[in-house]
């Protein structure tokens, strides 16, 4: 099928297409605007923020989150910060800076319109987040306090400790639960998306799982968004919450939108390596950390010495010997990728050589143990918590993970898909980060899609349909949740040798090594081969235990590794 | 190291639930808690028995997901822990366990370890949030802030809604959550305007949950993962006081114009 790619960017310079955009687009009667539903699919910052601000503009909003409540949604774990241009620093920011920066960082494959887009609603981000009661960082004068991040050159990120994501995501999820409230939006938790229903080529609805009772249901709209996240998962071991998946994207691409750039995923440099074949998941330590410790590997291959007693001359800080105008701070891709060539040479450490040191040794004798405390304090402690080790005492050891997938569902400057209708926001969609993310950007991304963008071309789409004509009787609606019934049944009759989780390894193991950081023809043909033979052993061989009419973790997990196994 | 664990087993919000005994022959000390019990898990799934249905996501401390009482202490035994980040290496070989789900009225078991926590959105609901419609946001810069408040206010705001506090507490009061939303707001200048109406409406709905009163017993504080202080509890029973002498619903004849 030829897909219909335009991206609608608006003519004009790019400092004025938004404006322009904004004042072209058809608005909703506000008499009108409760006979349109709106389905809101994840409760992160880009779907919390935009289910309570179109429920603030008076639409009918049903918000869907698989947890049991929508604060647990993974935009929480994001420690460093969110950007703005704020230039409160007065060194040298602006919007177009922002901009530049960005669509630099991305190596120049990010839409710039949209990139542009994000600069300029980067401000009203911080004014509605503090307005919210965000608890930011500030300087004893009162003002907002910012610090530099991942690899920009000047101050422009804004933080509240190592805690930013939970922070801004309370902020939204108050504002949800506020419109909860007020009744305008109905809160769906413990629902996974399991299908999209598309009705005359338009975006008319989703099949949901019910997760305690195990009910398929049908739920009707207008128009539908997806703030599903990415699908760094596919990769087993990533930095992602276990629940986080492909699903609803892949769901929604099945049923004909667009995919861009899987192949664009986010290493992360800053991550605690892995411990053994037991373990479950990644942790991440902010970037943020980058910016007081200094990165090094011994000079001497396979030196397994206690790291204190290793000299300054037997030390080499390889970044900022690579780089030295950018040092400990360059991107996150250059970081890691070094990370990778230092440990492939010999030169890693801990168990199996995975791993490089970030030392505070320095930072802590320059500025006091306390200072690196009140900035990293929490850091330590988890880093410690996982570990046993002190790192004020001790470097710590580091390793890149998966972290962010830069790739997800095409759509276009009105964040559409190219199902009309499907709306796709935040690490769901594909279009702002290029080939790779600034550190701080991910949050600044979920919420101008879902604050500043969604609620005008939504509006905008609105205006141009007419409310209801569907319910949930229609041909498609019973089609698909049909469909969804019989894949749950397959999923539980199988009853094989392998758990969910065995075979999800093993597909992980395939795109890590094969399709991570590094990537050869050989590599990607023997996971071209190898992908299709687990898919084929999963639906041959899988043991999802229990029955689809009661609360069934492993079935729920066996849904998503189904998919993840068609899109690895 | 072998671990032995009995873990409450409950089919769903209507059956009886027991405790059952598992054996975990091969944890390792690097592994998490949360780790080992995936072990059982893919043990009990081979086995083609039930595997125990516990609460998870983030696993890295915030998201608020996990927690079971772990011989009777929500999150087990380390202090500022949730149990998702709580390691084996703080228990040896042999060592024997009893795992049960959060209990209190307000908190139904879904199934073995997992609880319904809703009401905690629902109090949320009733107040804890500032109103300000996206867009009507001034300068992020035009109200400074005291920076002692914004820390203060941040120490409260860090809490996860993780359910531990109303799980230790003896009459399962939800007043450590409750207050640490209502110092969170009420200790920043805009959250000023609704201080009374917040205090009053969440201190309501906390009771029509279910959840009891404050004896000040102090057990909410020693589980917190995140260290919320009691004094937040102080905060908010002035707060509620002040309100329930001041406050009055808004004027039925509606705003000027």
């Amino acid at each position: 099928m030829a897909l219909n790619l335009d991206a609608k960017i608006p003519s004009g310079p790019v400092e004025q297409k938004w404006q322009k955009a904004k004042f072209e687009m058809k608005l909703v009667n506000p008499a009108n605007k409760r006979k349109y539903t709106v389905i809101v699919v994840g409760s992160g910052l880009a779907g919390g923020a935009a289910a309570a601000s179109l429920g603030e503009l008076g639409y009918n909003v049903k918000c869907f989150c698989f947890q049991d409540s929508p604060r647990r949604a993974h935009s929480i774990a994001a420690q460093g910060g969110i950007n703005a241009a704020k230039n409160y620093q007065n060194d040298g920011d602006s919007v177009y800076r922002l901009f530049y920066d960005t669509v630099k960082g991305g190596d120049f494959r990010a839409r710039e319109a949209n990139v542009y887009r994000l600069a300029e609603v980067s401000v009203d981000i911080i004014d509605q987040c503090v307005a919210q009661g965000v608890p930011f960082a500030r300087e004893y004068g009162g003002v907002l306090a910012n610090r530099s991040f991942g690899g920009a050159q000047v101050s422009r990120t804004f933080y509240a400790r190592g805690q930013t994501g939970q922070q801004l995501l309370l902020g939204c999820y108050q504002a949800l639960e506020r419109q909860v409230d007020a009744g305008r939006v109905k809160m769906f938790y413990r629902h996974e998306m399991l299908d999209l229903v598309v009705v005359d080529g338009r975006a008319r609805g989703i099949i949901t799982r019910d997760m305690v009772t195990g009910a398929i249901d049908c739920h009707v709209a207008d128009a539908v968004c997806l703030a599903t996240g990415g699908y760094g998962n596919v990769f087993y071991l990533s930095t992602n919450a276990k629940g986080s998946n492909a699903t609803a994207i892949w769901r929604a691409y099945k049923k004909g939108a667009g995919f861009a750039n899987p192949c664009f995923t986010q290493i992360h440099p800053t991550c605690i390596p892995q411990s053994g074949d037991y373990q479950s998941k990644l942790t991440l330590m902010s970037e943020s950390l980058r910016n007081d410790g200094r990165i090094w590997v011994p000079k001497t291959k396979n030196d397994t010495r206690d790291p204190n007693t290793i000299t300054e001359g037997e030390r080499d800080y390889y970044l900022e010997r690579r780089y030295p105008a950018f040092g400990n701070l360059c991107p996150r891709d250059i970081a890691s990728r070094a990370a990778k060539v230092a440990c492939d040479e010999g030169y890693g450490v801990g168990p199996g050589g995975r791993g490089v040191y970030l030392d505070f040794s320095e930072s802590i004798g320059r500025l006091g143990q306390n200072t690196i405390a009140e900035r990293y304090g929490n850091l330590f402690e988890i880093y410690e918590r996982i570990t046993g080790e002190d790192p004020y005492k001790t470097p710590m050891r580091i390793y890149p993970a998966v972290h962010y997938t830069m790739g997800g569902l095409w759509v276009d400057y009105n964040l559409q898909s190219t199902i009309p209708g499907l709306f796709v926001l935040g690490e769901a969609n594909f279009s702002d980060h290029g080939a790779n993310r600034l550190g701080a950007s991910a949050l600044m991304q979920g919420l101008a899609d879902g604050y500043f963008v969604i609620p005008y071309t939504m509006g905008n789409y609105l205006a141009g349909v007419k409310p209801g004509g569907v319910d949930e009787t229609h041909g498609e609606f019973r089609g698909a949740r049909e469909e969804v019934e019989q894949r749950t049944k397959k999923l539980l009759s199988i009853k094989g040798k392998k758990t969910v989780d065995d075979l999800h390894r093993e597909l992980g193991k395939v795109m890590w090594e094969d399709c991570g950081m590094g990537r050869t023809a050989q590599g990607l043909e023997h996971a071209l081969e190898r992908i299709p033979e687990i898919r084929e052993e999963f639906w041959k061989n899988v043991n999802v235990p229990g029955s689809g009419t009661e609360l069934n973790q492993s079935l729920e997990r066996a849904g998503r590794v189904a998919d993840f196994l068609e899109l690895g | 190291m072998k671990i032995i664990l009995n873990i409450w087993r409950q089919r769903d919000a209507k059956s009886a639930g027991k405790m059952v005994r598992y054996e975990v022959p091969n944890a390792s000390e690097h592994m998490s808690f949360l780790e080992m019990l995936d072990v059982l898990n893919e043990e009990l799934t081979r086995k083609g028995e039930d595997p125990v249905t516990f609460e998870h996501d983030c696993r890295e401390g915030i998201c608020g997901c996990c927690g079971f009482m772990i011989d009777g202490v929500p999150h087990g035994p380390q202090r500022g822990t949730t149990v998702c980040q709580l390691h084996m290496r703080h228990y040896k070989d042999g060592d024997e366990l009893w795992l049960e789900p959060f209990r209190a009225k307000a908190f139904p078991v879904l199934k073995d370890l997992m609880v319904d926590r809703s009401a905690f959105d629902r109090v949320i609901a009733a107040g804890g949030f500032i109103s300000v419609n996206t867009g009507s946001a001034p300068d992020g810069n035009a109200l400074p802030v005291v920076k002692k408040c914004s820390d203060m206010a941040m120490d409260a705001a860090a809490c996860i809604g993780c359910g531990a506090c109303v799980a230790s507490c003896p009459n399962a009061s939800a007043s450590l959550f409750v207050s640490a939303k209502i110092s969170h707001l009420g200790l920043l200048p805009q959250g000023q305007a609704e201080r009374d109406r917040r205090a009053m409406r969440m201190v309501m709905k906390m009771t029509e949950e279910g959840f009891g009163y404050c004896t000040n017993t102090g057990e909410c504080e020693a589980v917190c993962p995140k260290g919320i202080k009691i004094e937040n509890i102080a905060r908010m029973h002035r707060d509620y006081l002040k309100s329930a002498f001041t406050y009055r619903e808004e004027s039925q004849a509606g705003g000027a114009g």
